[in-house]
């Protein structure tokens, strides 16, 4: 910086051409290129090295942790934006390498329209789309577009843990690859040209295709109620990210990927880290933003981008043209202090305009965090939207903590209901005030939403303060609360009689359904729920 | 002492919706007492160009963390940030990192 300093103090250049002052350093990397970027606090990089260093640090995040097996089948989930284009663009070309050094999975390429949630017009939507879909025919991936509105048609099973595939060791890692290379060395078919060995040039179009436009207009409609009713910027954020979340996750179950493939940057893990910590999921933050997350057991989320800063991303898809399409989020133009995800960006690209190493700091302080020993996701009850392992005991009523979590449930005396359950109290409509009864009459709404709440971790728990009513909410959130709700526990099961409805149970929905067959995990969640409902 | 400069100046990665949604503008920088440098250019821009939320973009004296400027594809940095001297032709791009992922 010295150096470059000294030149811009010289006087204007004399005649033709102008000389272009500053640039006398030199590239660190091979000496002698002119630089172009300078990355981390001070390391100038010329064009060619800098695109060898960005593509290598992607293939080396793929190659040191070794999860992705050869042949798999992995979901990238595109928003777009340039972290996710950069790593779409980055596949692309790592599986047109020479067959050596070629990436070896099987791609496919997922783009979630959120407009409705981020208040866009339908034209604007539909240029976006169109946009979108010029560039998705040109990667040759299978690709697929779904709306934000689907999740109003998703089946409560995508809140489900499914059983986890067994991980494969270092050793069979190994033993995959080189299985794979022998395959297709006898196969013959290696080295011509870059063809992935899934279809080339399947388009897959957006499901689904034969939707009612009326359907389609009144998910629209109770997408944007459903945001609309939610009171903090933070907290829409939030569940928005939930949301699009299980969208993924079920597209990707129901394509047979077991992998997604997320453009989570450097920076964008570092301002996560902090903004979870600050909402209340300091537990969970070894999956939210460490490079694999297996929480949803069959398909595991991985963050291959998780060690190029936004800076090198924007950099590389400037000088290589990486195409991306530019989406008006929710936050856009949205002052400092509309939500804490703004604040906490604010904070640390501040600080790392002064100190150059904040960000990799707390990025590495990420990639120290453990995370506990589970086995598969037989080990305790889950998040009803997070599906991460609770980690409220709601039963701790003696603490300021446990006395916050359970503010609604105690607002309902817990008698319970003795035959079919009372008429639903009919003044409670949306968004109405939760003391509607005054506690005369049991409201089955208000009982409903005790038994969500009682399902959710501390940070979903705090969110759902901000959400006043769950009616707007999709359809498949509340049939899984309410199932996993009406599971019995052991200890009763003794006292039930084989038709009988209700005598201790007070969920309040009538005739009582057997419980299903989930193995486990089902049991274990419903002895955690039982116990706080029957306490 | 500083002719008139016609320089290109473009907004991507999200600054250009404070811009109108334009992404290049050409511009002819008026002839004025100091030379112009990346400091003077960006009061202008304000002035000028910039249609709403001065805050989103400038923050005192330079541009707010998060903004990319590139002059020449070259990273700013290397050429003394917001002191470089504006050169005729010059092409100054602003990237704003802080959208999508």
């Amino acid at each position: 910086m010295c150096q470059v300093g000294e030149d811009y103090g010289d006087p204007a250049p004399e005649g033709p051409p102008p000389l272009r002052p500053g640039r006398e350093l030199k590239c660190v990397k091979c000496t002698e290129g002119l630089p172009v970027v300078v990355i981390r606090a001070g390391d100038a990089f010329c064009r060619d090295c800098f695109r060898a260093f960005y593509i290598h640090k992607f293939r080396a995040v793929l190659g040191k942790n070794r999860l992705i097996f050869p042949g798999e089948k992995v979901l990238l989930a595109w928003s777009g934006g340039p972290s996710s284009s950069s790593m779409v663009w980055q596949v692309l070309e790592g599986l047109s390498r020479d067959s050596a050094k070629r990436l070896r999975f099987v791609p496919g390429v997922v783009y979630v329209d959120e407009g409705a949630a981020c208040g866009q017009s339908r034209e604007d939507r539909a240029k976006t789309l169109s946009d979108v879909k010029l560039i998705l025919q040109t990667l040759g991936f299978p690709w697929h577009v779904v709306t934000l509105e689907e999740v109003f048609a998703l089946p409560p099973s995508v809140l489900r843990c499914s059983a986890q595939k067994p991980v494969g060791t270092v050793g069979t890692y190994k033993v995959a690859v080189d299985s794979f290379l022998q395959q297709q060395h006898t196969l013959g078919a290696e080295g011509v040209g870059g063809s992935p060995s899934s279809a080339q040039g399947e388009a897959q179009p957006s499901q689904p295709c034969t939707q009612d436009p009326q359907d389609l207009a009144a998910q629209t409609e109770a997408l944007s109620r459903l945001f609309d009713s939610v009171k903090t910027l933070t907290a829409k954020e939030e569940l928005l990210q939930t949301l699009r979340t299980h969208l993924i996750l079920h597209v990707a179950r129901t394509h047979g990927y077991s992998k997604v493939m997320t453009g989570d940057s450097c920076t964008r893990l570092a301002i996560k880290l902090m903004t979870s910590l600050a909402l209340g999921r300091g537990a969970f933050l070894a999956w939210d933003t460490g490079f694999s997350d297996e929480r949803h057991g069959d398909v595991v989320v991985v963050r291959p981008m998780r060690e190029h800063t936004l800076k090198e991303v924007a950099f590389y898809n400037r000088l290589f043209a990486v195409p991306s399409v530019f989406t008006p989020a929710m936050d856009t133009k949205a002052p400092e202090k509309a939500s804490i995800h703004r604040l906490m960006e604010g904070f640390l690209l501040r600080l790392q305009a002064q100190f150059p190493s904040t960000v990799s700091t707390v990025y590495r302080t990420s990639e120290k965090l453990v995370k506990a020993p589970r086995d598969g996701c037989a080990a305790g009850p889950r998040c009803l939207l997070c599906m991460c392992s609770l980690d409220v005991d709601a039963a701790d009523s003696a603490t300021a903590f446990g006395a916050q979590t359970q503010d609604f449930s105690q607002m309902q005396p817990s008698t319970p209901l003795a035959g079919a359950p009372t008429v639903p109290c009919r003044a409670a409509e949306v968004g109405r005030a939760p003391n509607c009864c005054q506690g005369t009459r049991p409201c089955r709404r208000e009982d409903s939403r005790a038994h969500v709440i009682e399902q959710l971790c501390y940070g979903c728990r705090v969110n759902m303060k901000d959400v006043p009513s769950l009616d707007p909410l999709p359809p498949y959130i509340l049939a899984e609360a309410r199932l996993r709700s009406q599971r019995p526990s052991p200890e009763i099961q003794e006292y039930l009689l084989e038709n009988s409805d209700d005598e201790a149970h007070t969920s309040g929905s009538g005739a009582w359904g057997p419980p299903e067959q989930e193995g486990k995990d089902g049991q274990t969640a419903c002895n955690c729920i039982n116990k706080n409902i029957f306490n | 002492m500083a002719a008139p400069l016609s320089v290109e100046v473009e907004f991507g990665g999200g600054a250009e919706l404070l811009f109108d949604g334009v992404k290049k503008h050409q511009v002819t920088l008026p002839g004025q007492e100091e030379p112009w440098d990346i400091r003077n250019l960006l009061v202008w821009i304000k002035k000028n160009l910039l249609k709403e939320r001065p805050e989103l973009f400038i923050q005192g004296d330079s541009v707010r963390p998060g903004i990319l400027v590139l002059v020449n594809d070259a990273d700013w940095e290397l050429l003394g940030e917001l002191d470089y001297q504006l050169q005729d032709q010059d092409s100054i791009l602003f990237i704003s990192t802080l959208h999508g992922g």
